[in-house]
């Protein structure tokens, strides 16, 4: 039913080439579908094994506000794996910024600066590596893994490795609050994953990155500033980092060297489960956040039974592959139908 | 044509200007000077008594401790150095660079062999990677007192001196059993928020929370390891209460990791139980001064220990006991104990609080 485009590396229902969009509609596919049913199942999982205190709206609270910051960077992530790249350096900046802005100087200047602080460090961050990596001619890995040890490091510098507490009133009174009765928290992943998909699947520069991704050689060809682009991708994952780094400073109620430990693999595992390929040129928004999702929810379902954190872990990984395996399946199974 | 070129010019120029804008901007956001000079005395002092208060001989104590990465370690090198401006009649302390390679302050405490120091004072990066080190001192004369993390081996020390996991855990066990039995909780929900799991002091401190509340005839309830961290207590605390719609206690091993745990609390909105925190920082036991909050105590893994580290080296480098002991020597082992730093006595212990 799908033709396979020339392009494309598999068939997924996400088109390489910015052509056939039209026919993808919401984006629930297959794959999407049986993604989709594993959250649900979970969902089972959780209020069969915890019936009183899973389904209420508290802990929809608590698992949205921990889901928020790791979707944030999983957003961010997907576009840079969509363009063919990795960035293992999101954490170490989401550290760094978080340190960045919480430091005494910048709450002196009140919590304007201290967002744009933390926008800024992400952003430019971000962009070394996009610059590393697309006029340096550094391999993604070996570049962002650099950022990744010296970001952290510089965190540390700037810390001196003690925690910095965040005491401006009007910044946790903010970003700790409510929305028409959704924490803010909630509201800024759903902007950013909002914005990301509308970035992903409506615009050029979505298209670009699918392009990219798919073949840059061709994009090249095509008259694309290929190098530009993946330059603005990871400025884009960067700035998305000092967006999460925010985030934690609000949750945590303060800036440490050793915010957004590992998140870098928390948001690799979540767009593979979300089923955007690591070879690049496909890839799905939706994915991605019920990935983010999914292991938000274990975590949960887990501490709700009391089960100590090795437990979680080894589910976590078990989830990861069945979630590859199922969608290498129903992608088998599409392209025999 | 040319207006093509000096259009770009402009934007490069604006894009260039905005970028060292934004980076100066960010330069000037590094400092973490305090405006004033910190109300911080923190360190606290021995002071000797009796006769051990007279200047004696001088002795130089050597002190290698590791790379300052958290406040607990920062307030261990803080309140050496503090102890030996004290006694700065009788005293020389040569401290070290904190490191946190091994290899380094094996190096380092070589050194401090080599300008023949009277005494050493080592807090070993690692216990194991350090006793041969300690050792060789030891077999060259010069006494070591090995500071909380101890050696392989007692031959590589002339005292130890450290603190208690075990006991803490069972001091904000029976704390918390005491607090239940006063307000006449038959069946109390008590939460734990540990540490690094896998970490042996860990598993002390969970070992004496559960013996000391099984002896009062309560048990563990729910259960959960963060890391030491803001952000992984933060994690952990925010699943934990969602799993315990109404707890009664909660004991969080570690006041680092407290600031994230608070902020959950905080954030769920709960009041319902009481938290007794873990190791005594200066955030901590103002909260529980203040009495504003859910933490009512902590119990301490004080980084005094240090201070009483240097003040039994000056007196072992000048062949005195202590005070009110019988024995003409300093004993080989000292443990520190895990006092519970309540409102009543919080003004009390103001001095050994260190900042996270």
């Amino acid at each position: 039913m799908t033709q396979l485009d020339p392009v494309a590396k598999g068939d997924t229902g996400v088109p390489v080439s910015p052509a056939p969009r039209a026919r993808q509609g919401l984006g629930l596919d297959l794959r999407l579908a049986s993604l989709f049913g594993v959250l649900v199942l979970l969902i089972l999982i959780g209020w069969i094994t915890s019936p009183d205190n899973f389904l209420t709206g508290s802990n929809l609270d608590t698992i949205l506000r921990l889901a928020a910051p790791s979707g944030v960077v999983a957003v961010g992530m997907t576009f840079v794996i969509i363009s063919g790249g990795i960035d293992l350096s999101v954490g170490s900046v989401v550290g760094l910024a978080s340190v960045w802005m919480t430091t005494l100087a910048t709450q002196s200047y009140g919590p304007f600066v201290m967002v744009v602080t933390g926008l800024l460090v992400g952003l430019g961050a971000g962009l070394v590596n996009g610059l590393l990596i697309a006029y340096g001619r550094m391999v993604p890995f070996i570049a962002t893994l650099a950022m990744y040890i010296s970001a952290r490091g510089l965190a540390e510098y700037l810390s001196n490795k003690r925690t910095q507490v965040v005491s401006d009133q009007g910044f946790l009174t903010f970003f700790r609050g409510e929305f028409l009765g959704v924490p803010t928290l909630v509201w800024i992943l759903v902007v950013v994953v909002a914005a990301g998909w509308v970035l992903l699947n409506r615009t050029t520069f979505g298209r670009r990155t699918f392009a990219v991704g798919g073949n840059p050689e061709a994009t090249r060809l095509a008259g694309i500033n290929v190098k530009r682009h993946i330059a603005m991708v990871y400025g884009f994952a960067g700035l998305l980092a000092g967006v999460t780094a925010i985030m934690l400073a609000a949750r945590t109620t303060a800036g440490s060297s050793t915010n957004g430990m590992f998140y870098e693999l928390d948001a690799i595992a979540a767009v593979v489960i979300g089923g955007t390929a690591l070879t690049g040129g496909r890839g799905t928004m939706v994915g991605t956040l019920i990935g983010v999702l999914i292991f938000t929810l274990i975590t949960n379902i887990f501490v709700q039974n009391n089960l100590p954190t090795e437990v979680q872990n080894i589910a976590k990984g078990a989830i990861i592959v069945i979630a590859v395996l199922l969608q290498f399946r129903t992608n088998k199974a599409r392209a025999t139908t | 044509m040319t207006d093509l070129p000096t259009s770009l010019a402009r934007r490069g120029f604006l894009i260039g200007g905005a970028a060292v804008g934004a980076g100066a901007l960010l330069a000037g956001c590094t400092s973490n000077e305090p405006p004033a000079a910190q109300a911080n005395g923190g360190a606290n002092v021995a002071a000797g008594q009796g006769d051990n208060a007279k200047a004696g001989k001088m002795v130089t104590i050597g002190f290698s401790a590791p790379a300052a990465d958290h406040g607990w370690i920062a307030a261990i090198t803080k309140n050496a150095k503090a102890q030996a401006e004290k006694f700065k009649a009788d005293v020389t302390l040569k401290a070290t660079e904190g490191t946190n390679d091994a290899s380094q302050q094996i190096a380092q405490v070589e050194t401090l062999i080599n300008q023949k120091v009277d005494v050493l004072v080592i807090l070993p990066m690692d216990g194991k990677q350090l006793t041969s080190v300690g050792q060789a001192a030891m077999d060259k004369g010069i006494p070591v007192i090995n500071l909380d993390r101890i050696f392989d081996t007692p031959l590589a020390y002339r005292t130890w001196i450290g603190g208690d996991n075990y006991r803490m855990g069972v001091n904000a066990g029976n704390y918390i059993a005491a607090e239940m039995k006063k307000k006449g909780i038959s069946n109390p929900i008590i939460g734990e928020i540990a540490g690094i799991d896998s970490l042996p002091l860990t598993q002390d401190r969970s070992k004496g929370f559960k013996d000391a509340l099984a002896k009062a005839g309560f048990a563990v309830g729910p259960r959960q390891a963060a890391e030491f961290t803001v952000e992984t207590g933060e994690k952990a605390t925010a699943n934990l209460l969602q799993a315990a719609p109404k707890l009664d206690a909660l004991w969080n091993h570690d006041d680092d990791q407290g600031i994230g745990v608070m902020a959950a609390i905080s954030a769920a909105n709960r009041k319902e139980f009481i938290m007794v925190g873990g190791a005594g920082s200066k955030n901590m036991i103002d909260k529980i001064k203040a009495d504003s909050d859910v933490i009512k105590a902590t119990v301490l893994y004080s980084p005094s220990m240090s201070s009483s580290a240097i003040a039994l080296a000056r007196l072992l480098g000048q062949a005195k006991g202590m005070g009110d002991l019988a024995e003409h020597e300093i004993p080989a082992l000292i443990t520190t104990y895990s006092a519970v730093v309540t409102k009543e006595n919080a003004a009390q212990y103001a001095d050994v609080a260190f900042d996270s």
